[in-house]
């Protein structure tokens, strides 16, 4: 089988964020990047299904700058047999994103399948999946969390909300976006991490990819950080005296309740 | 302007976020509703009294638990006709699924999890939040083509029904094509709380609750106020709560009006899914513990004294 997994690098979650002088996007400079968490679940999810299924392959595909090829070298050292580059800025919108991955995977070959997260933790917009399914001709399941492995059909569970589970059967060649549950990613060991360093990570220019800026359609601007918090207002007394004042404050002063 | 608003609805009832996208500021744009399913045109009236100017029915039973694969090329047929400038959906299960497919098979402009959203004249305005709620960005439309929205539930508040006022109706045919996903079946979770993602108010309760049994403190204290239950990963990884409730970066994001973090550290992944959370409450035992930084209103206190006294509180106020 021929199957492809798409990671983003994004801001590890403890990074500060810091904006930018013009307030258009943030600042760069400490930032400690890594594979966006449900990503890895992609990754993981692929490598299984190649120990299944003989003669298969995964590729790696990661739309960025320079600076993604440490990801997929990450990629490489949990075992993905490639990994490709795409040379886009890194505030490529998700139409953007979505175009340069679909136009990748026509290039390198017939998809079996497809696997994304459900959703980057930077921009949270659990979007490129079914748009890179829509560009592909190629139905898209998300939020799946289990996957039975038919043949030239999977059969997924996805988590809808309220604990209800929905069970989806699709035909293959598909794009699945991962879930927490779907799997336990592993870790790449530190000689693979050594071996990875050595290993081709191959780029396609945007120009290859058919992406220019005129496919861009959003543009985030203007960023705010929250307003300083106020202070935590302690709420003293006895147990009793405590629970009844924090009532109150539901009730009346924010009149929750 | 026009603007279309895709109405999600359970048992023939509009769904509380379908609601609220009514509420957003939206001009003198003139709105349209589209609604599919089975025996949908009894929500034209409530769609109509909430600020919609004409709703479009979808009346299909094979849409009535459609796919997003389905739901999609259904309104990815009709939309066209419409000549329209907006479609709002909801950031539900739902909207979230649908958005991304219908803005690429528009190629419109896609923007999802918005906080703020208006329309003036022909001016559309979006927010959302970015990193997880540690900062928020505008969102630039570069060109004036349909531009798809999906808005965070809680966001703004409902409109209230207007009785005297009625949309025009207009039934719609679409041809659904044979189909590469179906539905086999759905698993309902037996949740009589509402879901963390839904819900006003969320209690959540951590890894020091120590076992699956003690949560019954949180559940009726959360019961007592009509909140739902939610849960940090610890807690959840040790086995006390399902996957379902885990509120975070690997778990749901919440916004809620109130959210009651009880024995909870406040470790940053926790405060990635519920930062944006409008007032936070924290109960803890350790005043140096991280979610009172973030909290407005707090309480240093052994949880298993503090939380049976809330909802003995609550109950009080509601004279019960
Ligand atoms: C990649 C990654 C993803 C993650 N995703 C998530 C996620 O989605 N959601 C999430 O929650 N976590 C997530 N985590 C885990 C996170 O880092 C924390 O470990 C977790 O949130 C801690 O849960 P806790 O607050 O229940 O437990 P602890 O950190 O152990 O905190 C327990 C708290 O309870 C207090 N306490 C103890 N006894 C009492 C008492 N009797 N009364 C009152 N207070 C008491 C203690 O003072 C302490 O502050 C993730 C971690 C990683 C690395
Ligand atoms: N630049 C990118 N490169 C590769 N994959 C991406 C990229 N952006 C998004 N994805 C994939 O699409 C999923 C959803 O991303 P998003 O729509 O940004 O929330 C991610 O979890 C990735 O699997």
């Amino acid at each position: 089988m021929n199957i492809f997994a798409c990671i983003k690098q994004v801001p590890d979650t403890t990074t500060r964020i810091k904006l930018r002088g013009d307030g258009n996007g943030i600042d760069e400079a400490d930032i400690q990047w890594i594979i966006s968490p449900h990503d890895e679940l992609a990754i993981e999810e692929a490598l299984r299904l190649r120990e299944q299924r003989p003669d298969s392959t995964v590729t790696v595909l990661s739309a960025g700058p320079e600076r993604v090829t440490d990801s997929l070298r990450m990629a490489l050292a949990m075992g993905a047999d490639s990994a490709v580059r795409l040379d886009l800025p890194g505030d490529a919108d998700s139409g953007m994103s979505a175009r340069a991955l679909a136009a990748a995977i026509g290039k390198l070959g017939e998809a079996d399948i497809v696997f994304t997260g459900k959703e980057a933790i930077d921009d949270g917009a659990a979007a490129v999946g079914q748009a890179l399914a829509v560009s592909l001709g190629m139905p898209c399941v998300t939020v799946v969390n289990g996957i039975d492995y038919g043949d030239g059909a999977i059969t997924c569970r996805r988590d809808v909300g309220g604990g209800n589970v929905e069970i989806i059967e699709t035909s293959l060649p598909a794009v699945v976006a991962a879930q927490v549950g779907l799997n336990e990613p592993r870790y790449a060991t530190a000689l693979n991490i050594i071996r990875a360093k050595k290993k081709p990570i191959d780029t396609l220019s945007a120009d290859e990819l058919g992406v220019t800026e005129a496919n861009r359609k959003t543009r985030l601007k203007n960023f705010e950080l929250p307003p300083p918090k106020q202070p935590c207002q302690i709420i003293e007394g006895t147990p009793a005296d405590q629970a009844k004042e924090l009532i109150r404050v539901l009730a009346e002063g924010i009149q929750a309740i | 302007m026009k603007i279309l608003i895709i109405a999600e609805h359970k048992n023939g009832q509009l769904s509380e976020a379908t609601q609220e996208l009514f509420g957003l500021p939206l001009g003198q744009a003139e709105v349209h509703a589209v609604v599919a399913g089975e025996s949908v045109e009894s929500l034209a009236g409530p769609l109509g009294q909430l600020g919609a100017d004409k709703v479009h029915l979808i009346e299909s039973p094979a849409l009535a638990s459609g796919t997003g694969e389905s739901l999609g090329q259904a309104l990815g047929q009709f939309i066209p006709q419409l000549a329209l400038d907006v479609v709002l959906a909801a950031h539900s299960a739902q909207g979230k699924d649908l958005a991304p497919r219908l803005a690429a098979a528009l190629d419109a402009a896609l923007a999802t999890d918005c906080i703020q959203v208006s329309c003036d004249g022909d001016k559309v305005t979006a927010r959302r939040p970015v990193y997880a709620g540690k900062a928020t960005a505008e969102v630039e439309f570069t060109d004036d083509g349909l531009k798809v929205i999906t808005v965070r539930p809680r966001t703004v508040k409902p409109p209230e029904p207007d009785a005297a006022r009625s949309a025009s109706v207009a039934s719609v045919v679409v041809e659904l094509l044979a189909q590469k996903t179906g539905l086999k079946e759905i698993i309902a979770g037996g949740n009589e709380r509402p879901d963390v993602t839904e819900a006003s108010i969320i209690v959540t309760g951590g890894r020091s609750l120590g076992s699956a049994e003690n949560f019954s403190i949180i559940e009726d204290f959360a019961d007592s106020i009509g909140a739902a239950v939610g849960s940090s990963r610890a807690a959840v990884d040790a086995g006390y709560r399902p996957y379902r409730d885990q509120v975070g970066q690997t778990g749901k994001v919440v916004s809620p009006q109130v959210y009651i973090a009880c024995g909870v550290s406040g470790a940053i992944q926790h405060l990635a899914g519920m930062r944006t959370s409008k007032h936070i409450v924290a109960i803890n035992t350790d005043p140096d513990a991280p979610i009172f930084q973030l909290a407005d209103y707090g309480i240093v206190g052994d949880l298993f004294e503090v939380v049976p006294q809330l909802t003995e509180a609550a109950k009080n106020r509601n004279g019960s």
